[in-house]
């Protein structure tokens, strides 16, 4: 017997009908919430609202890592300005973000969520009387403490943010972070600009050190909606582009922690590292973040020999120089003092707040789309998730070091497979992007990529034409800000920007 | 000691990283920078290119007067680099890995068919006080306004150990009040407009004003957003535009070599 609360997708990409989704009433919808909650390893990937005339309809994607598969199921509301849902957050933490967008662009109210606040300030949301300028900080009453506010300008060349500290002496009690200075309506954009080309540079513009991760499950989700498949060999290019950002942004990472630490000799030895590995891509494709490698369809790069040997030879340089430094930066006391212990995140913590990505591996979660929900070539890769456990800066910095070793090892194995360009054009395999693709009517599809800072997840929806009405792109930085907040409580102040670099979360990414 | 040894080892390694003339630097490999449109694309060829650029960036030059007009011009202010153009028309539009591709003046920035020349600065229109203030020391505020990061990161990459532009007194400042001016990134967003306007505010006259990166300079793929806010354009002069999605360190640091 078959339970008919829910719709299961076994693959991803994977693509359903809208009708196939199940409604459900409120109270069934919450209470089966409850039951796959319950379950080791689930998590939600998604929970938004399709606006419908007259109703809004949400609908939930629940990942059950275990089982490799998504779940998915959905509840009807009329639309009414006096809406109120009992809130899922006062149960399951991990919600809050999900019901705070709801509630952004919507009005949408959730009775009991504990901390029903701005996400992003997009440009049309329900209450226009919400403004950077009036954002309801916490705030504690007492003579001892203070407030430290920065941002959105910080001093380095990054990006816009502001962070509010209450303070007792250099402790910090409490961070609260507030965003969206970078929003330019991307989701929005997805569905005004409907050529495919257009939807490609958007997605590879949606976060700059992700251009490879977003472009890619972007790709996968047209591919999907197309009902096409690409060839294998394309597949393990688009991984080996996207390990090859990964190593790149871990090894800059670990650059910046050194920055951090006033530790010169780690930042500019491991910059040098990074430059080659962006150099290597650039040579690829002509640009060093990526942009433009990966696109729906086929691909205007095919990997070439003269491609290949230059990423092995480059590879093997950066392995042994990046292992080479890293052993220094492992073992020197100055290095571990400041690492070791230094914003704490636990496995509880991380757990309740649907961390993913690097801060839930790093803090005791086992938790990789690559594992659980395979996509592209690691559909035949059986990767086994690099795991820390103490959720400091240490294990961050330390999990880098792990991931960039192991994406060179699966970039080596990937490469073996990838069949000789010359017999790649004999055989008329190497394609050109398909910008004329037609895609799916009155359905929905949920590409999940395990960029280098964790999951990302895409949704598309079509409507009875196939035109994308409802585009959500998710980075890993929606989830795991909270966990920065909660890595610097009772840290010093003075750690504050090491705790931040640990993560390197995504203001674009969030902001949409 | 024996740690100083292990350090010596790494740094002996590691070698000489540095771009030894960046002014004469020639990326390796593919690079998509200054275009070059062939003078016999034809007004039709012209109009599917333009029909597929995702920005906009192409425009078709019809009308009466064509026969002393190119037939189109590419604008690299809005241009994303996505290359689909080159794809469509090989042979008659090639992105060229030059990579100096910044000026003072907007208009130079489009690359007319038919009319191969460098993309230049004009040094008549460069204001007198930034040559005589800032040729030998300049610091610069960088502002992000609603971009990717991806230019960020290259403005980051400009000071690293490869590209090294301390090396000619051109430097980012953490503080306004200690720059000569602000390299702007993003298509400026409503929510970040004040915060750039006050930016712009607390950095001392005389001041410069850098857009660097397409969507800086005209929105780039971001330009029908309706999340935008580009009023601060219409009240200050800008003194370089450096595009790119995003800009290359050679290309930013070529350029502001070039403005001083």
């Amino acid at each position: 017997m078959t339970d008919k609360r829910y719709i299961e997708i076994v693959t991803n990409p994977g693509t359903v009908k809208l009708e196939d989704i199940p409604v459900l009433e409120y109270t069934d919808f919450v209470t089966f919430l409850d039951l796959v909650m319950g379950e080791e390893g689930t998590h939600c990937v998604a929970y938004f609202v399709l606006p419908q005339p007259g109703y809004y309809r949400f609908i939930c994607c629940m990942a059950a890592d275990e089982n490799h598969a998504l779940l998915v199921f959905s509840h009807i509301q009329h639309i009414d300005p006096a809406l109120s849902l009992p809130s899922i957050t006062a149960k399951h933490f991990q919600f809050h973000v999900f019901e705070r967008e709801m509630h952004e662009n919507f009005g949408i109210d959730f009775a009991g969520h504990p901390w029903l606040k701005p996400v992003r300030y997009p440009f049309d949301r329900a209450d226009q009387s919400q403004v950077m300028n009036n954002y309801p900080f916490y705030s504690i009453d007492g003579e001892q403490l203070h407030e430290v506010g920065v941002g959105p300008v910080h001093a380095g060349i990054i990006e816009p943010g502001h962070f509010r500290f209450i303070c007792h002496g250099e402790q910090v009690l409490h961070l609260e972070i507030q965003l969206g200075y970078q929003h330019r309506a991307i989701e929005r954009l997805f569905v005004e600009r409907s050529g495919i080309l257009q939807q490609s540079v958007l997605a590879e513009s949606i976060a700059g050190d992700t251009v490879i991760g977003h472009a890619l499950a972007y790709a996968a989700a047209i591919e999907s909606l197309a009902g096409i498949t690409v060839s294998k060999n394309l597949s393990v290019e688009r991984i080996i582009a996207l390990e090859l950002e990964r190593i790149a942004v871990h090894i800059g990472d670990t650059a910046a922690l050194c920055t951090d630490i006033a530790y010169q000799f780690g930042q500019v030895v491991n910059e040098a590292l990074r430059t080659i590995i962006i150099n290597t891509t650039q040579l690829w494709c002509g640009n060093r973040f990526g942009k433009g490698l990966i696109r729906p369809g086929g691909s205007n790069y095919p990997l070439k020999p003269l491609v290949i040997g230059e990423v092995l030879k480059n590879l093997k340089e950066v392995e042994e120089r990046y292992l080479q430094v890293t052993a220094r930066i492992f073992s020197l006391p100055s290095v571990l003092g400041r690492f070791e212990g230094t914003g704490k995140v636990t496995t509880m913590q991380a757990s309740l707040i649907g961390a993913v990505g690097m801060a839930a591996k790093s803090s005791g979660m086992y938790r990789d789309i690559r594992w659980s929900h395979p996509f592209s070539a690691y559909g035949d890769l059986l990767y086994e998730p690099v795991m820390l456990h103490k959720g400091d800066v240490w294990s961050r910095a330390m999990l880098r070091k792990k991931e960039v070793e192991k994406s060179m090892a699966v970039i080596r194995e990937l490469l073996k497979e990838i069949t000789n360009y010359e017999l790649r054009i004999t055989n008329d395999e190497i394609v050109s992007p398909n910008y004329d693709l037609q895609l799916a009517p009155s359905s929905m599809v949920v590409s999940l990529v395990e960029g280098w800072r964790g999951e990302i997840c895409h949704v598309a929806i079509t409507d009875d034409e196939g035109r994308i009405v409802l585009y959500k792109a998710k980075d890993p930085s929606l989830h795991n800000w909270m966990a920065l907040a909660l890595a610097v409580r009772n840290q010093e102040i003075s750690d504050f920007p090491l705790c931040n670099k640990s993560f390197n979360l995504s203001y674009c990414g969030n902001d949409l | 000691m024996a740690m100083i040894f292990e350090e010596i080892n790494i740094l002996r390694r590691h070698g000489k990283q540095f771009v030894p003339d960046l002014r004469s630097a020639v990326l390796p490999g593919i690079f998509r920078g200054r275009p070059v449109i062939s003078g016999d694309i034809t007004q039709a060829e012209a109009e599917t290119v333009a029909l597929l650029c995702p920005v906009g960036a192409i425009a078709v030059n019809s009308g009466k007067n064509r026969s002393d007009q190119a037939v189109c011009s590419l604008d690299l202010g809005k241009c994303v680099f996505c290359r689909e153009c080159e794809f469509s028309l090989p042979g008659k539009i090639q992105f060229t890995n030059d990579h100096k591709i910044a000026s003072n003046v907007r208009e130079r920035l489009i690359v007319s068919s038919g009319l191969e020349q460098p993309v230049s600065v004009d040094p008549l229109l460069v204001r007198r006080e930034i040559r005589s203030l800032f040729k030998h020391a300049l610091k610069l505020r960088q502002v992000s306004a609603g971009g990717d990061n991806a230019a960020e990161m290259e403005l980051n990459a400009c000071g690293n150990v490869n590209f090294d532009m301390g090396r000619y007194g051109i430097e980012f400042v953490a503080s306004p009040r200690h720059a000569d001016g602000l390299v702007i990134t993003g298509p400026i967003t409503q929510n970040m407009a004040e915060a750039l306007q006050i930016c712009y505010n607390a950095v001392p006259s005389p001041k410069m004003i850098i857009l660097c990166g397409s969507d800086a300079i005209s929105g780039g793929i971001f330009s029908q957003s309706s999340a935008l806010n580009r009023e601060f354009l219409r009240r200050i002069s800008v003194d370089l535009y450096i595009p790119g999605n995003p800009p290359h360190p050679l290309t930013v640091i070529n350029g502001i070599l070039d403005l001083l």
